[in-house]
């Protein structure tokens, strides 16, 4: 199996400067809930998707509102590129009432159903046969949507990857299970833990369409989205897309992320970066100009800032909400 | 010979004496060693668990013994009921209780009742470590207390330590019994500190303890609630009230002896769990002083429990779900007829 590389111009100006600002959206995003974890302002655990940027970005771009997604505990750029508010993001990090899911959930449950969000994840797996779900109904109610499963390696050993690809396989569902290898499930190794070369590898158990994707590439992720997703919507069933990326941060925030080596951090939190990379490409390529890029840049971050502010001077949900939505009749 | 040391180093040390004392005690779970095949990483330096609980234990056993699994918990958690029915006398990590979700056929319809439905001809010396509770802004899939779904299911035995020299000789005494046992370890207690025995020993599973002794009132708690009743019986004290607190530290077996004990003598019970109300800890230990202490009661029961919701992750609501000692005062004040406990 071949990695897929970006080959054509497939990308839209107008799309081209969307990514851009989504991927920074998330890198700022999250170096900011970095910041702010490590002044002990946040409750609860978070994990950071920084690094990861070019996977939920080059897929999402594919994607509107009745399309739904599920993803894992690291589900921040998930709900950013799946363009969640961002104020309501931050203030649900936060756990105040004017959060995406009114400060209940936080940063591993948050979601936004409206714009097709299914959640962040607290279950490793979860997301497997809930994406099937999600598939169900798009074929079912022939909505023309498809649901993307995102996992990470960690995930790809989990009896649910089976049982949740298998049976869209099987029902021929507009489903597109996208693996994010980070190379570590918690401190873990994806070598040891897997009894496989590429997750995508795995594939070919199920006989659909396994492929390989350079996950710090916006732009093959985007490519190797498109076809997955077109295969989907035509009935022709799910695809695995394995995107190799790596995370910035540690599994949560406070992991001294031992298992990890210098010299591999340094290659890709330098060299490798997703977001300098696309920058790059968009220059090269005269799709967006440096002034744009700028542009792009400075806006994200009044808008990060912006969105601090809301959660900070939001109020904490009161006590009546403690009961409110166990149950919808009551 | 004791020392102050924390609840995560006691149940750290019950674990290391095992292992000493029996080669046939296995570690297994998520990380429990961390970092496995990672060239560059020496075993001082890896994880040891999430919360750094099993932390050492490679050094010392080796990685034959102190097994790192795959997120795969219905896998490894069938291999260890069997690893157990088969020579073994294994430990498995499941990381928070909320991941019994993805396993809970291995412990419910194959550990719990191997030995039952063969007649007798297997055992099962299996012990589950996992992490509950609340408080720790951890949320509605890391946060639960799921003692009771445990102790609903017969051939399991259920742990609640409170303290870390009972988590030490429970634990102890866990991994050498031969049945399986789920024992409970409260995230927000690892830190506390207690003084613990140095030596190998071990507290009977079944057995309760009295934390404080009283006239007055029973309270009975489970876990980490224990403090929560430790408090109360302070601030009730000031009104001339004498609380006795028993810790049951086993729900399955329960002591219903001392309980019942209690209650007799103090003629007032008041059950803490922060688990959720319905077909709990706090409606079983209740159900159980109605029905064989219906006599001694001199007022109804009273359960502080959390409310019945999911865990919510906001501090402002998380503080709202759970146990405190001012909830305890008041259902002490209606049970006493006394309005003036309230107002400490």
């Amino acid at each position: 199996m071949t990695i897929a590389k970006s080959q054509t111009k497939s990308i839209t100006q107008e799309k081209a400067k969307w990514m851009y600002q989504k991927m920074n959206e998330i890198r700022q995003f999250e170096d900011k809930v970095h910041e702010i974890f490590s002044k002990g302002v946040l409750p609860g655990f978070v994990h950071l998707y920084a690094g990861e940027e070019a996977v939920a970005v080059g897929i999402c771009a594919h994607l509107s509102e009745k399309d739904y997604i599920t993803s894992t505990h690291r589900g921040h750029g998930h709900c950013i590129a799946k363009e969640c508010d961002l104020n309501g993001m931050m203030s649900e990090i936060y756990g105040k009432a004017t959060g995406l899911c009114k400060g209940k959930g936080g940063s591993m449950h948050i979601a936004d159903v409206e714009k097709g969000m299914l959640g962040a994840n607290g279950i490793v797996g979860g997301g497997f046969p809930l994406a099937v779900g999600a598939g169900l109904t798009a074929k079912l109610k022939k909505t023309g949507g498809v649901a993307v499963c995102f996992f990470g390696d960690g995930a790809n050993n989990h009896g649910t990857f089976h049982e949740g690809i298998n049976l869209a396989a099987i029902w021929k569902l507009p489903v597109i299970f996208v693996a994010e290898n980070n190379g570590y499930a918690e401190a873990t190794p994806f070598e040891y833990a897997s009894s496989c070369q590429n997750i995508a590898d795995r594939a070919a158990a199920y006989n659909i369409p396994g492929e390989i994707v350079d996950g710090k590439d916006v732009v093959a992720v985007y490519e190797a989205a498109e076809r997955a997703i077109e295969r989907a919507r035509n009935g022709q069933g799910p695809t695995l897309i394995e995107c190799k990326t790596y995370r910035n941060y540690g599994h949560f925030e406070g992991d001294a992320q031992t298992y990890k080596s210098s010299e591999e951090k340094q290659k890709h939190l330098q060299e490798l970066d997703a977001i300098v990379r696309f920058r790059k490409h968009l220059l090269a390529n005269g799709l967006v100009s440096e002034q744009e890029l700028m542009h792009i840049e400075q806006n994200v971050a009044e808008a990060i800032e912006k969105a601090v502010e809301f959660a900070e001077n939001s109020p904490f949900p009161t006590e009546e909400e403690l009961l409110r939505d166990v149950y919808v009749s009551y | 010979m004791t020392r102050k040391i924390s609840f995560s180093e006691a149940v750290n040390e019950a674990m290391k004496l095992a292992m000493r004392k029996d080669p046939n005690v296995i570690l297994l779970g998520e990380d429990v060693a961390g970092g496995a095949t990672v060239d560059h990483l020496q075993d001082d330096e890896a994880w040891g668990g999430v919360m750094g609980v099993t932390k050492g234990l490679v050094q010392e056993f080796g990685r034959e013994r102190v097994l790192d699994t795959p997120i795969a918990e219905a896998g490894y958690m069938g291999a260890a009921v069997t690893a157990a029915a088969t020579g073994m006398r294994p430990i498995a990590e499941l990381m928070f209780n909320d991941f019994i979700g993805s396993c809970l056929d291995e412990v419910m319809n194959q550990g719990a009742k191997l030995r039952y439905m063969f007649g007798g001809k297997a055992k099962v010396p299996l012990t589950v470590r996992t992490m509950h509770g609340a408080g720790f802004r951890a949320a509605a899939q890391h946060s639960q207390s799921l003692y009771a779904l445990f102790t609903h299911i017969p051939g399991l035995k259920v742990v609640v330590p409170s303290t870390p020299s009972d988590a030490k000789g429970l634990l102890l005494a866990s991994i050498f019994d031969d049945d399986p046992v789920i024992f409970f370890e409260d995230k927000t207690l690892y830190n506390m500190k207690g003084e613990v025995d140095e030596e190998f020993y071990t507290i009977p599973l079944g057995k309760a303890d009295i934390k404080r002794q009283g006239s007055d009132l029973t309270i009975v708690a489970i876990g980490k609630q224990v403090h929560t009743a430790l408090k109360a019986a302070e601030l009730l004290k000031e009104r001339g009230i004498e609380t006795e607190v028993v810790d049951p530290r086993t729900l399955s077996p329960l002591d219903e002896e001392t309980i019942l004990a209690s209650v007799e003598k103090t003629g007032r019970l008041i059950v803490i769990d922060e688990a959720n109300p319905r077909c709990s800890a706090a409606t079983d230990i209740s159900a159980l002083v109605a029905d064989k202490g219906f006599d001694y009661l001199d007022a109804p029961i009273k359960m502080i429990t959390a409310p019945h919701c999911p865990v919510p992750f906001s501090p402002a609501l998380e503080d709202l779900y759970l146990p405190t000692p001012e909830k305890v005062l008041r259902a002490a004040a209606e049970i006493i007829g006394d309005e003036t406990i309230v107002t400490v």
